[in-house]
């Protein structure tokens, strides 16, 4: 591992109120390449907010966003729309394009943003989605998969894009628990294979296996940063620690 | 002496052109409302507040003038003083169409606005304008969702252009009064003028069923 290396991401001091409520209150982390930072915290703490203001589908009241070093102008169409396509995006509930299929979801972005051609926008959609296990619902539209599918076609959409980083937002909150699994099982290949991403999520096995590092978000905050097996051990006595156990002890009586 | 039913008959390829006439009115029309709606829908939705006050006030004066005022209004006020030499088919179709495209917006908007907001959020996070994500995501589904109030419109739209009649359009309705007017068979004529704008209806309506289940998406109930 070198040091000091430019950060691929730097968000710094972004805030946000909606309805006059503080919703992030000058929020700051920086990603290297290859690196997974998982979001943990309870519901309205700001996650979702965080996410959505890094690429600006949210725009921030105040703060900066730097992608390999330089600052996004968020003010200009045309910077903002090269960044945001360099950002893969998935989403809680999908999010799916409901009138195009499986394959027409994957390529629609790659032939009218990146002006690809029918055929290579259709090679490169079939590959993506076979990588992520879809190889053979290439024709069936969002109505007719299953929400773990879903989640899937939305990820090789973002793929697609051939983005540097990917922000991923609580993208198993929505599924049945059986299909958690199989999103996850992408997700995790993907950061095996180098994808520098942020990760919202209630999924604690996972970030304590994956995450490089845990932000633990509330009220808008990070109040605790560190790794996961210093912020969540079992005597760690942080207010991660805390949380997760609170989750764990909610599936154990699931259970 | 003219019997009812010669009168009708020799009447008929007569008042079969006029039937051409009064579709080409209601293709027209509603041509231009559907562009024009579309563009108004999109202006409201998405617009700033100038473009949607503009909007609203073009839908709000349509919607509130009679077509009739608005047939005499145009053709032998506004037309005039604007310097336009149009003849009463042409004037009929752009105010029919003019007044149709206020609707057709409303029904657009309600589409549009019945679409799950993700899906603007998605195409804008890969890196779509706003014009793109409209073009490419929003209008193909709305456009789909829109076809049962659009049905309605055009049998709306098809029975006001009976009051294009009034500036001398020869579609239906002027050639069976101008028949009635001469044989004194007014019963057997207005029914068959009738019949000819119930079976446009049904045509239209069965048309556009068609196109709804042919441009159904696959497993999508709305």
């Amino acid at each position: 591992m070198t040091e000091s290396k430019e950060p691929v991401l730097r968000v710094d001091n972004i805030c946000k109120i909606l309805g006059g409520k503080k919703i992030l209150r000058s929020v700051s982390f920086s990603l290297q390449r290859g690196e997974l930072k998982v979001l943990i915290g309870p519901s309205g703490a700001g996650k979702s907010t965080l996410l959505q203001c890094i690429n600006f589908l949210i725009p921030p009241d105040k703060g900066h966003v730097w992608l390999e070093g330089t600052e996004i102008q968020s003010r200009r169409k045309r910077d903002l729309y090269a960044f945001r396509q360099q950002v893969g995006m998935i989403f809680q509930d999908f999010n799916l394009f409901d009138h195009l299929n499986a394959l027409e979801n994957v390529a629609i972005a790659l032939r009218k943003v990146k002006r690809m051609n029918r055929q290579a926008a259709r090679d490169r959609a079939v590959a993506e989605l076979e990588r992520v296990g879809l190889g053979d619902k290439l024709e069936l539209f969002p109505a007719e998969l299953s929400g773990g599918q879903k989640q899937r076609v939305s990820i090789a959409r973002a793929l697609a894009m051939d983005p540097k980083i990917m922000l991923l937002d609580e993208p198993t909150s929505a599924l049945d628990p059986e299909l958690i699994g199989e999103v996850l099982s992408v997700i995790r290949d993907l950061a095996r294979g180098g994808m520098t991403m942020v990760l919202a999520t209630h999924q604690i096995g996972f970030t304590r296996t994956l995450a490089d590092e845990v932000l633990f978000m509330e009220n808008g905050s990070i109040i605790e940063r560190g790794l996961p097996e210093e912020l969540l051990s079992p005597n760690a006595g942080t207010r991660s620690r805390d949380f997760c156990s609170r989750l764990d002890e909610l599936y154990a009586e699931n259970e | 002496m003219h019997n009812s039913f010669s009168v009708v008959f020799e009447a008929l390829p007569y008042l079969l052109k006029g039937a051409i006439v009064t579709s080409g009115i209601v293709i027209g029309a509603m041509g231009i409302g559907l562009v024009l709606g579309i563009h108004m829908a999109v202006g409201q939705v998405f617009g700033n507040r100038a473009v949607r006050w503009l909007v609203s006030l073009y839908v709000w004066f349509f919607r509130g003038v009679p077509v009739l005022v608005l047939l005499f209004l145009f053709y032998f006020g506004l037309f005039t003083l604007a310097g336009l030499n149009l003849s009463a088919f042409a004037a009929s179709t752009l105010v029919l169409g003019m007044t149709t495209a206020a609707y057709q917006s409303q029904i657009f908007r309600g589409a549009i606005l019945s679409l799950p907001r993700g899906q603007l959020q998605a195409a804008r996070a890969l890196g779509m304008s706003d014009i793109k994500a409209i073009i490419n995501i929003i209008l193909p589904q709305a456009l789909r969702f829109s076809i049962p109030g659009w049905s309605n419109e055009y049998s709306i739209i098809l029975k006001d252009s009976a009051l294009a009649f009034v500036l001398g359009t020869s579609e239906i309705m002027a050639r069976s009064h101008f028949v009635a007017s001469r044989t004194y068979q007014d019963l057997p004529l207005y029914i068959t003028a009738g019949c000819l704008y119930f079976i446009l209806t049904w045509l239209g309506v069965r048309a556009l069923l068609k196109l709804e289940a042919k441009v159904r998406i696959p497993g999508y109930s709305h």
